[in-house]
């Protein structure tokens, strides 16, 4: 008989799943190294892990960005649920305002394992300092920007949202997996709101070709300015997978033959396919209009913050029960 | 080993007498209880009421289960579950015998049988 303890190992250290950085044993620099190593091999962390500071808090505020976008990304829909031509139109509003708001839900509760309290990711949110997409800053002006939105602003969402289902966060991956399966029900919603209205009247083609025209700028804002992937930190920790300039491109590469296969006019007369390297060109986008927005001072970040603000008083009191129940159960 | 080496403060919220419930969730009948996510919650009703609403709410559940987080114990140590030594004799996989088997036909004379025999 052979000794199974006398055997050589036959998984070479690398092949096994050993996170050492766990190990409070170690100094803090054979940690780091080894929690960037788990990382690069394509590990994952769990929130019970051990992890860097940097990485905590980059994640943090990547989570806590996406979970406010979410959060106030209802209030342009909330608006139209009263005017929905249809009672299957509002039933279908009112739903995707519900899976948003859910969907805040989670990934608040991602954040909040972080050691952010909620509370506090509210607090920063009304004083502005933590920021939503620039998308929800805007005011919406007919039922065409609803389709517009639902399938474009959502599509556009989707394509960055398919990528961090690869994060190397894994409760973030696995919430992006629910929110994306969520997300395509809505994108269906909106195509279904625009195909309606291009298959209308004059009027319909025109309030969906307005709404285009109104969302296409802050649409190529969306994924943000070209960033290098060698110093993008948040890419550097496998946070996220992708650069903002390929998602675009994806979105494009997807997107634009979807719009005019219906007989939408993009309005940017220098959208193009370049054959030689694949790649979309377009007008580059009014990044200062980005910045602004995204820092409050689009032209309707005041009314959605106040919003949010009032809606918070006003449900303080349910809070105060459930915190109340907390308490006497403590 | 894994679970207490966290330096997240997770008290932040505790004070405030919630506490984090993980929700498990069976898609079919007679399928397996499947990890969700988790809610934030002060007690077991709640967090069902919170479990439904987030897990539940598109038909795509028909059970939940809710576990208090800090009744939930942690095993991931790969000394003991991704044990180093060679232990293929305990799958299929690891008995590869297509030689030996064709050696011991040729023996005994018998024609080669179909191609799945390995």
């Amino acid at each position: 008989m052979t000794d199974p303890l006398a055997l050589e190992p036959i998984l070479p250290a690398a092949e096994r799943r050993a996170l050492h950085f766990n190990d409070a044993g170690l100094p803090h620099d054979a940690r780091h190294d080894a929690f960037v190593e788990h990382l690069q091999r394509g590990g994952s962390i769990e929130a019970t892990d051990w992890m860097p500071d940097e990485y905590r808090t980059s994640v943090l505020r990547f989570v806590e960005m996406h979970a406010n976008s979410e959060l106030m990304g209802v209030l342009p829909e909330r608006d139209w649920i009263m005017r929905a031509p249809t009672l299957r139109r509002k039933l279908a509003l009112t739903a995707k305002i519900q899976d948003e708001v859910g969907h805040a839900q989670l990934l608040y509760r991602v954040a909040e394992d972080l050691g952010k309290p909620r509370e506090a990711m509210f607090d920063d949110l009304l004083a502005g300092r933590t920021k939503f997409h620039n998308v929800f800053h805007y005011p919406t002006r007919s039922w065409g920007d609803v389709g517009v939105i639902a399938w474009l602003v959502d599509a556009a969402a989707i394509v960055a949202q398919q990528a961090l289902t690869d994060s190397s966060y894994a409760p973030y991956a696995r919430t992006m997996r629910k929110i994306c399966w969520e997300e395509s029900v809505h994108i269906r919603h909106g195509l279904d709101v625009v195909v309606t209205l291009v298959n209308g009247t004059e009027a319909q083609r025109a309030m969906v070709q307005e709404a285009l025209e109104r969302w296409w700028g802050p649409l190529m804002q969306m994924h943000g300015p070209r960033s290098d992937r060698a110093t993008d930190r948040d890419l550097f920790w496998r946070i996220k997978a992708k650069t903002s300039e390929e998602l675009r491109q994806e979105f494009l590469g997807i997107y634009v033959p979807r719009i005019l296969e219906l007989g939408l006019r993009i309005p940017d007369p220098e959208l193009r396919l370049d054959a030689s390297d694949g790649t979309w060109r377009y007008t580059e986008p009014d990044w200062a209009e980005l910045r602004a927005v995204v820092t409050g001072r689009g032209p309707a970040s005041a009314d959605r913050i106040a919003f949010r603000r009032l809606n918070r008083d006003e449900q303080a009191w349910v809070r105060d029960t459930v915190l109340a129940t907390g308490r006497a159960a403590a | 080993m894994t679970g207490e080496s966290s330096e997240a403060p997770a008290a932040a919220s505790a004070s405030a007498g919630l506490e984090p419930w993980e929700v498990f969730r069976q898609e079919k009948e007679g399928g397996p209880m499947v990890h969700g996510g988790s809610v934030l919650a002060p007690d077991a009703e709640l967090a069902v009421h919170y479990a439904r609403e987030l897990y539940g709410r598109r038909q795509e559940s028909v059970r939940l289960w809710v576990v208090r987080r800090a009744d939930v114990h942690d095993l991931s140590d790969p000394d003991l579950l991704q044990p180093p030594l060679d232990r293929s004799f305990k799958k299929p996989s690891g008995y590869v015998m297509r030689d030996k088997l064709a050696a011991a036909r040729a023996r005994s004379g018998a024609a080669k049988r179909s191609a799945s025999d390995r």
